[in-house]
C-alpha cells in the first residue's frame, strides 16, 4: 500500500486522469479506463440491486421455510464464493456468444451483476431478517397489508444493511479482472465508448495489460493506475458508508 | 349484544395443544378480563380473535370464532384487524415519530388529507390521556417517550384505526403503578365505545377493571362469570386457589 502510494503518486496529475493512453500505453493518461470502470460498475448495480433486493424480500418475507428454499439459500451463499473467472466464462457463453451482445459494456455489466448478486441477496436478506418481528406484528395488527408492512416498516429500517451488501458488491465489481476479461475489456482502445454495445477499457484489465503485456511501460504509470483503481474503490465505499451512517443516526430503536 | 361467539375452539402449535375445547361469548361494551398462570393459553386465545396466530407456521386451529355471527376466517384479514385492535404486552412504538405512529393505521387505509390526520391524532391522544404530555413534540421519535407514555401512545394508535374491539395483552406488565393506573383509567373510559378483552397476569387488575372474568388453566376455560362472583364465590376450587395466590 505504502509502495503503491509512494511510486504512484508522482504519476497522478490532471493530464494522467483526463487523457487517453498514447504511444502504445507507454504515455498519456487512463481516462477511458476510468470511464469504462465506472460504466461497468453502474451497469452492474442497475442490474443487480433491484433483482437482488426483490429476491431477498421474497426469501425473507414470503417464502416458506422448507427444503427447497433452504437449498436455494445455501446455493446463493455458495455462489458468493465461486471464483470470478468462472463468472467470466459464464458471461462469455451466455451474453457474448449466446445472446450475441458481443464483447461489450452490457455483457460485462451483466456478468459483474451476476457475480455480485449473491452478495447483495445474502446481506439484504440478513438486513431484512434483523428487523424485529414485533414491528411486523404491530403493523399487521393495525390492519396494514403484508406489502404495506414491508414497504413502510421493514424496508426503510433495513436500508443500512442493504447498502452494506451493495458496497461489498460494488467494491468487488470494480476491482475484478477475470469477469471482464472475456466479456468487455479492450486491450487498447484510446477513445470513450459510444454505446453500451461498445467495448471499453477498464482499470483492472488495463493495469494487467500494462504490467505484463506491454514492454517498457514506465513504472510510474503502472503504480499510478493501481493507485487510481484503489482510490476509486475507496471513494465508492466511503460514499456508501456515509449514506449508511446517516441512516444509522436516524435509526430509532 | 353478543360480539364474539367461540365454539369448541382448539389450537395447536406443532404438537402442543395450546387451547382445549373453549366455548364462550364476549358481550359488546364489556371489559372481559382473562386471567390464568403463565402458559395457560391466555395470549394465544387473544391472538386467535384477530388471527395474529396465523403468522406462526405451526399453528393449527379447529372450531370457530365468530365476530357478530360471521366467522373471522371469512372476513378479509385487513378488514378484520381494522375492526379488532391490539395493544401488546410491551410498549411497541413503530420506529417513526409520535405523530406518524398514531397516523400509521389510517394512512395505510388510504387517508392522505393532513387535516384529517391531525384531527384524528389529537382526538385519539386525548382519549389515551397523552395529548397534554406530547402535543408540543409530535415530530419527535416515539422512542423518546417513557415506557408508560409509549404504551398510551400504542393505545392511541390502536384507537386511531377506529376499531370496535380492543384486545389488551398484559398491557401493564412493564409499567409502574402510576402508569398502570393511567392505562386502567383509559380502559374503563373506553368501555363506553368499545368492547375490551384484557389479558392480565395481575389478578387485582382484573378485579379492578373487569366486568366479567375468565379463568384459563392449561389451555382450558375453567370458569367465566361476573368479576364479583369470580372473586367472592368462585364455583371451581382451582379458580379460588389461583386468585388467592395459592399457585401460578
Amino acid at each position: 500500500m505504502v509502495i503503491i502510494i509512494q511510486k504512484g503518486l508522482p504519476a497522478i496529475n490532471w493530464q494522467f486522469l483526463s487523457d487517453i493512453p498514447r504511444q502504445g500505453m507507454r504515455a498519456g493518461g487512463i481516462f477511458p479506463a476510468i470511464v469504462g470502470t465506472i460504466y461497468l460498475v453502474l451497469g452492474a448495480i442497475i442490474f443487480a440491486l433491484p433483482i437482488g433486493l426483490l429476491a431477498a424480500i421474497y426469501l425473507s418475507e414470503y417464502s416458506k421455510d422448507n427444503l427447497l428454499t433452504r437449498l436455494i439459500k445455501l446455493a446463493i451463499v455458495n455462489l458468493a464464493g465461486v471464483p470470478s473467472v468462472v463468472y467470466g466464462l459464464f458471461g462469455l457463453a451466455l451474453f457474448v456468444i449466446f445472446l450475441k451482445f458481443g464483447a461489450s459494456i452490457i455483457s460485462g455489466s451483466l456478468t459483474l451483476g451476476i457475480m455480485i448478486l449473491p452478495v447483495i441477496i445474502t446481506t439484504s436478506r440478513e438486513a431484512l431478517e434483523s428487523i424485529p418481528q414485533s414491528f411486523r406484528e404491530v403493523s399487521l395488527s393495525l390492519g396494514a397489508s403484508k406489502w404495506q408492512t414491508i414497504r413502510h416498516i421493514v424496508l426503510p429500517n433495513a436500508i443500512p444493511g442493504i447498502l452494506t451488501g451493495t458496497i461489498l458488491g460494488l467494491g468487488r465489481a470494480a476491482g475484478e479482472t477475470a469477469p471482464i476479461l472475456f466479456t468487455v475489456a479492450a486491450f487498447y482502445l484510446p477513445q470513450l465508448p459510444h454505446s453500451i454495445f461498445d467495448q471499453a477499457m477498464a482499470l483492472p484489465y488495463h493495469l494487467y495489460v500494462i504490467s505484463t503485456q506491454v514492454p517498457n511501460v514506465d513504472e510510474k504509470i503502472r503504480y499510478g493506475t493501481a493507485l487510481v483503481l484503489l482510490a476509486l474503490v475507496l471513494i465508492m465505499n466511503l460514499v456508501a458508508i456515509i449514506i449508511r451512517y446517516k441512516f444509522r443516526k436516524r435509526k430509532k430503536w | 349484544m353478543v360480539k364474539f361467539e367461540i365454539h369448541d375452539l382448539n389450537i395447536w402449535f406443532g404438537s402442543a395443544h395450546a387451547i382445549k375445547h373453549v366455548n364462550m361469548e364476549i358481550q359488546s361494551n364489556e371489559i372481559l378480563s382473562v386471567i390464568g398462570p403463565a402458559n395457560s393459553g391466555k395470549t394465544t386465545f387473544l391472538r386467535t380473535l384477530d388471527r395474529l396466530n396465523e403468522l406462526n407456521i405451526n399453528y393449527k386451529m379447529t372450531g370457530a370464532v365468530e365476530l357478530e355471527r360471521e366467522d373471522v376466517r371469512g372476513i378479509e384479514i385487513e378488514e378484520l384487524r381494522r375492526k379488532i385492535g391490539m395493544v401488546f404486552a410491551l410498549p411497541l412504538p413503530l420506529p417513526l415519530s409520535i405523530f406518524d405512529n398514531v397516523a400509521y393505521g389510517i394512512r395505510m387505509h388510504g387517508e392522505k388529507r393532513r387535516r384529517k390526520l391531525e384531527e384524528k391524532v389529537e382526538e385519539t391522544l386525548l382519549q389515551a390521556y397523552l395529548w397534554e404530555e406530547v402535543k408540543d413534540r409530535l415530530s419527535e421519535s416515539a422512542f423518546k417517550l417513557s415506557g408508560g407514555q409509549q404504551q398510551r401512545l400504542c393505545i392511541a394508535r390502536t384507537l386511531a384505526v377506529g376499531p370496535e374491539v380492543i384486545l389488551f395483552d398484559e398491557p401493564c406488565s412493564g409499567l409502574d403503578p402510576i402508569s398502570t393506573a393511567k392505562v386502567e383509567d383509559a380502559m374503563v373510559k373506553l368501555k363506553e365505545k368499545y368492547t375490551i378483552v384484557l389479558v392480565t397476569n395481575n389478578v387485582k387488575q382484573a378485579a379492578r377493571v373487569g366486568d366479567r372474568t375468565a379463568f384459563f388453566l392449561s389451555g382450558e376455560l375453567i370458569e367465566l362469570d361476573k368479576t364479583d362472583k369470580i372473586f367472592t364465590a368462585p364455583l371451581d376450587k382451582r379458580t379460588d386457589g389461583y386468585i388467592r395466590g395459592k399457585f401460578g
